[in-house]
């Protein structure tokens, strides 16, 4: 093979990103009105997180101003958010970086 | 208090009820049917408006979804009209279940009032730009204040919800 004489030529790039699927997250942000009982029970009866696991998360939604409550596919993260908001809880959809 | 098989018994009196009542419908009045386009595909779909509330309440009861206003666009537009139509069916049950006396709830019908006392919440608190201070601050507040009945009523509700929540765990 002639290496250095050819013109150069174009790389092909996949079309379709090759990496790994990162996880996406659902990020549930902190605010004046949901109450903390509330927002332990939704973690609990949404995810079926332990009594522990739920209010860990809502102690770091309250006390840091956000918490990831959630991680998967991008499809299973907008199902979460979707229903986060169903409870009135303020969640969003963030790729893990 | 709690009832049978996961279900809620709550006692109100009539001007309790009527309160409930009126605020409730409140946010029946406010959120609109899920609404779609004309595109027959896109009614059966669910497929709606890309847009968020200018109006802060709406806002705070259908939020964005991504930082990216693209990207949450795109999720708007598939989502809020059956967000919609889950908050008005849970107005709609505390309407129609919300009566003076002794009423025994289903823990669905439990779940709903949760849900639906929680939206009255949001939509009050966010007119009434409440902080985490609200309780303190109502403390304080002189009786003659204008917004003091507003205030009073948001904190009965959170008792209200913190109660429902409580027999429901």
């Amino acid at each position: 093979m002639n290496v250095g004489s050819t013109a150069p030529t174009e790389v092909e790039r996949p079309s379709i990103d090759v990496r790994p699927d990162l996880p996406w997250l659902t990020i549930v942000w902190n605010d004046p009105v949901n109450l903390m009982s509330y927002v332990t029970y939704v973690f609990q009866s949404v995810f079926g997180y332990s009594k522990e696991k739920a209010e860990k998360l809502m102690l770091d939604v309250h006390h840091k101003g956000r918490a990831v409550v959630s991680s998967g596919t991008r499809e299973e993260m907008e199902r979460d958010v979707q229903i986060m908001h169903s409870y009135g809880l303020w969640a969003t959809v963030q790729r893990d970086s | 208090m709690p009832g049978r098989r996961g279900g809620v018994i709550t006692v109100f009196d009539a001007a309790e009820v009527s309160i409930l009542r009126s605020l409730v419908s409140q946010i029946l009045g406010l959120i609109e049917p899920g609404e779609t386009g004309d595109d027959p595909l896109e009614r059966a779909l669910g497929i709606g408006s890309s847009e968020q509330s200018t109006d802060p309440v709406l806002a705070r009861l259908f939020p964005s979804a991504y930082e990216d206003h693209e990207q949450s666009a795109e999720f708007r537009r598939y989502t809020e009209a059956t967000l919609r139509d889950g908050k008005r069916a849970d107005a709609q049950t505390m309407l129609d279940s919300a009566e003076p006396g002794r009423v025994e709830l289903t823990q669905e019908q439990a779940q709903a009032w949760m849900r639906a006392l929680n939206d009255v919440r949001l939509a009050l608190g966010t007119r009434l730009e409440v902080t985490e201070e609200v309780h303190d601050e109502i403390a304080e507040m002189p009786e003659d204040d204008p917004r003091y009945p507003a205030y009073v009523t948001y904190d009965w509700l959170t008792y209200l919800q913190d109660t429902l929540v409580r027999a429901l765990w």
